[in-house]
């Protein structure tokens, strides 16, 4: 049974003005299989939440834990967290340029699972895991992002996703950016890669549409740096209707 | 028309297509094939590095080959043949020379004037075959040279000229492919770090032939490779590769210049270079000339360079000169991409180690140029080479 914890976190980042507090004690247990449901305002620290969990070198813990079944996720460089089994799906995925799909698709998976994959049953499975995600062969051939639509990055961060076979996954606004019939089916490939997998999921979102698809287990609001509320998944339909004002968004971390 | 794009540190892409009749001819600011041309290095003035071929050159760092005394005696070779390659040392008055191209600058002319035999390369028969002249030990002695690549009418061949040790060297380098020939030269510059190279490649590609170019410029303080192509006769085809990877301090550059000047000839340019490390700088500039005569050319050229670190420069500037309406296509593409730290933490958030997410994006970037080469050995080691680069090697 895998369980992620994050414990008392404290996160800052280095801006031009100085050093910015960011996240201030967050706390969050998920465990194997389940889904936790992430909403809250711009700029309350979502991202930076994502991020500190991959390891992004921008932002730094001044205090707290981040643990994988007990192994410190904060001791490891970004590389052994994915090799660890953490994964992120990002709200912004990157271009890569000179490197194709399939060669990075490769790359990645060797690496993960420290030997390459058998020629044969790899290539079925990026094959069919494209077909389930209504990807065009043709994006195999194009280099890591260029000149995907936004709708198409998404697509591919939930490829990576299910043939890299994560314990657990961050999503940050995976749904953001996508049409109806593209939200279907980038959230059946989550529901999918948990079914397969038992993959525990972080599901960063501002909306409850993907909600009725990737039935969450746990809904938390998230404000000006921590949770400020948790709850079940009807918390996901009062926030709809009734927005944050309660959580007195207007006063601190977010400077915006 | 003239499309300049220079770049530093941010991305930029530049596209451009043109088919026949989409656009009028246009006036460029100096027609390539007027430009002044000698073999006598009195007639050019001395270099201030203002001129246009000079100008994004270090003119400081090699007076020497531009306007001082060159030694012109024999290099020191190192010749793996093969059966139908011939090499040779000619005397100065030897027919060939002189028929593929002239001097357009004064490090050029110099050499020209200085050089005392020239060096035949001469490729015959059909069969595929591949020979090797390595120039080596040249040390620190100003030199100028002269070589011949000839390939018969209908011959097949693959030569590679390459470069290693200390050198300043200046030099001219003449390819004559006969009628119907199929040559490939690669130009593989592996000299020691302090070398200073220029050279001046000059094809003159014969009636329904075929020349594919190399140029791959990895170790050498200063190397400047220009190859001039002309296709002068019909049915002309040359495919111009290069391939250069520019670290801290070093200077890399090529002036690539294709003269359509016969029908239904064609032209492909492909360049592309890495840059890694303070002060690592390359230079980029293809012309490409469609003159009167060359009805039904079809022409592409493309530079793409990948900046790995801060403190790079690639200046990368595509011609294109269109004298008759009358073409089957021509266009141009110019792109400086950066690979940064975002691009390298999502690799790594992938699981990939940096050194191999660098190893991938540089790799991937450069092999379609290395797989082009048709050396398998030479393919491996470059890559090897490429790699050992990117370690800062
Ligand atoms: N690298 C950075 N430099 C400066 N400020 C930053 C940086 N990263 C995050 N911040 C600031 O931290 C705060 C939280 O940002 P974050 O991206 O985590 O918010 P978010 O909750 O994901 O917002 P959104 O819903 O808009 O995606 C914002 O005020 C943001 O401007
Ligand atoms: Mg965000």
């Amino acid at each position: 049974m895998s369980v992620l914890e994050i414990k008392n976190l404290h996160v800052n980042v280095e801006t031009d003005q100085g050093t910015r507090e960011i996240l201030r004690g967050v706390d969050l247990v998920i465990n194997e299989g389940e889904i936790h449901a992430i909403m809250g305002p711009n700029g309350s620290g979502k991202s930076t939440l994502a991020y500190t969990i991959a390891g992004h070198p921008k932002y730094t813990v001044v205090e707290g834990e981040i643990l994988l079944d007990g192994e410190n996720v904060l001791e490891m460089s970004v590389d052994e967290r994915a090799r660890a089994g953490l994964f992120l799906a990002m709200q912004y995925p990157v271009e890569i340029p000179g490197v194709t799909v399939t060669n990075f698709l490769r790359t990645a998976k060797t690496a993960i699972d420290g030997e390459a994959p058998s020629v044969r049953h790899w290539v079925k499975d990026v094959r069919t895991a494209m077909g389930n995600l209504k990807m065009d062969s043709a994006f195999a051939e194009r280099n890591v992002n260029e000149g995907f639509s936004g709708g198409e990055k998404k697509r591919n961060e939930i490829l990576q996703l299910e043939l890299l076979k994560p314990k657990f996954a961050v999503l940050d606004e995976t749904d953001s950016g996508l049409d109806v019939d593209a939200l279907k089916i980038v959230s059946e490939g989550v529901n999918r890669a948990k079914e397969n997998t038992g993959l525990g999921i972080l599901l960063i979102t501002h909306y409850t549409r993907i909600l009725r698809y990737i039935k969450p287990d746990f809904v938390h609001v998230f404000v000006a740096g921590k949770i400020a509320e948790q709850g079940g998944p009807e918390l996901a339909d009062r926030l709809e209707e009734e927005g944050y004002d309660r959580y007195q968004v207007a006063e601190p971390a977010s400077a915006e | 028309m003239t499309v300049a794009t220079q770049s530093t540190a941010m991305p930029t892409a530049g596209q451009h297509g043109l088919v026949a009749h989409s656009d009028g001819p246009v006036v460029p600011v100096q027609t390539r094939s007027e430009r002044f041309r000698s073999v006598d290095v009195a007639d050019f003035a001395p270099v201030t590095g203002r001129e246009h071929e000079w100008k994004l050159s270090p003119v400081a760092a090699f007076a020497d080959l531009t306007s001082g005394e060159l030694d012109g005696a024999r290099l020191g070779l190192e010749t793996a043949g093969a059966e139908g390659v011939a090499v040779e040392w000619i005397a100065r008055d030897d027919a060939r020379i002189g028929t593929a191209g002239t001097p357009e600058e004064r490090a050029s002319a110099n050499a020209w004037t200085s050089f005392g035999e020239a060096l035949l390369i001469r490729v015959t028969g059909e069969d595929d075959k591949i020979a090797t002249v390595t120039r080596t030990g040249l040390g620190s002695t100003p030199r100028g040279a002269h070589t011949v690549i000839e390939a018969a009418p209908n011959s097949r061949g693959l030569v590679v000229l390459a470069g290693t040790g200390s050198a300043r060297l200046s030099e001219n380098v003449e390819v004559i492919v006969g009628e119907g020939a199929n040559l490939t030269v690669v130009s593989v510059q592996e000299w020691d770090d302090d070398a200073v190279h220029l050279a001046s490649h000059f094809a003159r590609i014969g009636r329904d032939a075929k020349l594919k170019h190399i140029v791959v410029s990895l170790g050498g303080k200063v190397v400047r490779v220009n190859p001039s192509t002309h296709l002068a006769e019909q049915g002309g085809d040359v495919e111009a590769l290069g391939l250069y990877f520019s670290d801290a301090g070093q200077h890399l550059e090529q002036q690539v210049y294709v003269h359509h000047d016969a029908p239904n000839t064609r032209s492909r340019v492909t360049y592309k270079g890495a840059l890694q490390g303070e002060g690592a700088r390359s230079v980029w500039i293809g012309d490409v000339l469609i003159g009167n005569a060359a009805v039904g050319t079809d022409s592409y050229e493309q530079n793409r360079n990948l900046v790995l670190s801060d403190g790079t420069r690639a200046d990368s500037i595509p011609n294109l000169e269109i004298e008759t309406g009358n073409i089957a296509g021509a266009g141009h593409a110019s792109a400086t991409g950066r690979f940064d730290d975002e691009q390298l933490f999502y690799l790594m958030a992938r699981g990939i180690t940096e050194e191999e997410a660098r190893r991938l994006v540089v790799r991937g970037f450069l092999n379609e140029i290395v797989q082009q080469i048709g050396v398998a050995e030479l393919e491996e080691r470059l890559t090897a080479a490429l790699e050992a680069e990117l370690q800062g090697a």
